[in-house]
């Protein structure tokens, strides 16, 4: 369930008037600004922008980014963008540091068939490339075979399963992890085509089989980059709340906070299933979400994100 | 007997002569079948029991010929996405052979197109397209067939010439070491074939000539049939296309490849059937309805050159 509260009809124009207002001057009503960003759902948020721009013959976004600075202008910025867009950002971002994939792993496996797809489309509009073209560039070997082969699914949302081929994929991915030389290849075709339900359905054949969760054997020495990208990729398929909320709990704990992470997790899953993932994280952690990140983040950031988490105003 | 030629004829080629075998058949007497039949032993076979039989092969092949119209009346009427999602899934079934026309439908359709067609597929058959490639096919040509079915090519006109040069060298690497290294089988070549745009790739088409010396395809050989299918539909789709009809229509002609004059032109009536034609006419020196004239027969033929006369 969603964290986001957000009224059932606004009107845009005076919202983005507020926002205006907000603006105008010395300095920046932050508070004003929340309390409207903060409170909008993703389709609210687009019309005001198109209002904003309507009435004042500028975008928002640019205006904000001028205004505002710091974590807080990042997860404003992240907030604004249509939820395909901001993927596709994301994902341009990830591509270019190279090294950590895990970011591109989330959106290939979280992320439904079509909305996958509207990534992709974002991402050509903004980048003339496809996301698959600069993936490719980026990466090499069975690393770069798994990552496009993730995001260029457009896999089968149906329930139905088929037991004898769970058991039979389930046997393949138990070969090939415990053969020394570990062949990619079945690996790679069985996470990246077959349905999601499909998947589950072998996962939890793996582990009635074999005893361990295959995540677990994915852990064994000696670890490298393809074993981390599939072990993220089977976590996201398998149970993404369960994985979002380890990534909140690592982001907290971290000396300093990774706001990139935090960010990141609130904004893209506010509307989706922050609640969800808000109780795992006060069953695993005995402390709720909202006052860990109370704790370890300050000023308008921290009021955006208490937001977002559903503080109401 | 005049009429027994023209009778032979109306059987022969793709689809059958229906008016024909109305006039000749239809208005025949007793003697004349009697006739026509002890005088066609392809078709008739003599029985030990003094009658003429139908030699049940060809009974089955003329099943196929009057069922030409047919189907290609079928695939006309459907939409482009469930066409190509059909299409995929029967070359699927008949194997290797048909694995060409899987290349075909990957890279000569257009990103939303393919998009479609896989949206189809999931309707159609309850599987992705990428996941049945992917568990059909096991020999070297897997890799490269997910990753074309999978593709989403970005569609302008934006080309980096440095990254098509180099790119072309790598291609062209791939391809003389051919005898160590399967060329399909190189990341690399999957990488640049798979994902890269269209406009990008014709560039690097450009580029090759000036590497290598040749044109891709000419250092493609009938070993690399798959690569040399994907360049050229890729690069040179209309090429393509003319050679994809004109070996549908010749004498000798697998019965899955003469499939092949049906749905290319169904598939590409709507598309660019204008430069098709002429670049029949480039390479074969005569006109694609000439030829589809001598070539069929009947409701077929006549159906086939309303297809694709309809913008003159």
């Amino acid at each position: 369930m969603a964290s986001l509260i957000a009224p059932a009809s606004h009107v845009p124009n005076e919202d983005a008037e507020v926002l205006l207002k907000a603006c105008k001057g010395w300095g920046t009503n932050e508070k004003a600004l929340i309390s409207i960003l903060g409170h909008r759902n993703a389709a609210q948020r687009k019309q005001i922008r198109l209002a904003y721009a309507e009435l004042f013959q500028e975008d928002l976004v640019k205006r904000l980014e001028s205004e505002l600075s710091g974590d807080f202008e990042k997860a404003v910025y992240r907030l604004l963008l249509d939820p395909e867009d901001r993927d596709a950002v994301l994902a341009n971002v990830a591509i270019r540091k190279s090294g950590d994939y895990h970011v591109i792993v989330e959106i290939a496996c979280v992320l439904s068939s079509e909305e996958l797809l509207a990534v992709r489309r974002a991402y050509k509009a903004r980048y003339k490339h496809s996301l698959e073209e600069d993936l490719a560039a980026h990466t090499s070997g069975d690393t770069r075979k798994l990552l496009v082969g993730l995001v260029t699914a457009f896999r089968y949302e149906g329930d139905e399963i088929n037991v004898r081929l769970a058991n039979s994929e389930a046997d393949i991915l138990r070969d090939a992890i415990k053969d020394k030389a570990f062949n990619h290849e079945e690996v790679i075709r069985i996470v990246t085509t077959r349905s999601k339900a499909q998947l589950m359905a072998t996962f939890n054949r793996y582990r009635d089989d074999h005893g361990s969760y295959i995540t677990k054997d994915l852990l064994d020495e000696p670890a490298d980059e393809f074993k981390t990208v599939l072990r993220t990729s089977i976590r996201c398929i398998n149970n993404h709340k369960k994985y979002y909320e380890k990534i909140l709990r690592n982001a907290i704990r971290k000396v300093g906070t990774d706001e990139d992470a935090l960010t990141r997790v609130i904004v893209t899953r506010a509307e989706r299933d922050l609640n969800d993932i808000k109780e795992l994280y006060y069953k695993r952690n005995s402390v709720p979400l909202e006052q860990a990140v109370a704790k370890d983040t300050s000023g308008d950031y921290k009021d955006l994100l208490l937001a977002l988490l559903g503080k109401e105003d | 007997m005049a009429d027994l030629e023209a009778l032979v004829n109306a059987f022969t080629g793709l689809g059958v002569d229906e008016k024909s075998l109305i006039e000749n058949l239809g208005k025949s007497h007793p003697e004349h079948r009697t006739s026509f039949r002890k005088r066609t032993p392809h078709f008739f076979i003599e029985d030990e029991r003094s009658f003429e039989r139908w030699n049940d092969h060809r009974v089955k092949l003329l099943k196929h010929e009057f069922m030409r119209f047919k189907n290609t009346l079928v695939l006309w009427a459907m939409h482009p996405w469930e066409r190509d999602a059909r299409l995929v899934k029967e070359a699927l079934k008949k194997g290797p052979q048909s694995y060409g026309v899987i290349v075909e439908i990957a890279c000569t359709r257009s990103s939303e197109e393919l998009l479609g067609a896989r949206k189809a597929y999931h309707s159609l058959f309850d599987h992705s397209i990428e996941e049945d490639v992917a568990t059909h096919i096991h020999g070297s040509e897997r890799k490269l067939l997910v990753a074309l079915v999978s593709a989403y090519r970005y569609e302008g006109p934006k080309v980096k010439e440095d990254a098509a040069k180099s790119e072309a060298k790598i291609l062209a690497n791939a391809i003389k070491n051919g005898d160590k290294k399967n060329p399909i089988e190189d990341e690399e070549v999957v990488r640049i074939l798979a994902t890269r745009s269209k406009p990008h790739l014709k560039a690097v088409y450009k580029h090759y000539k000036e590497v290598s010396g040749k044109n891709i395809h000419e250092d493609l050989d009938a070993s690399d049939l798959i690569l040399k299918e994907t360049v050229e539909c890729l690069c040179t789709p209309h090429a393509y296309f003319s050679k994809v009809l004109d070996e549908a229509m010749s004498s000798d002609a697998h019965k899955n490849t003469k499939k092949g004059l049906t749905r290319v032109i169904v598939t590409r009536a709507d598309v660019d059937m204008k430069e098709i034609k002429e670049e029949y006419n480039n390479l074969f020196g005569v006109s694609l309805s000439k030829k589809i004239e001598d070539k069929a027969n009947g409701n077929y033929k006549d159906f086939l050159l309303t297809l694709i006369t309809r913008d003159n």
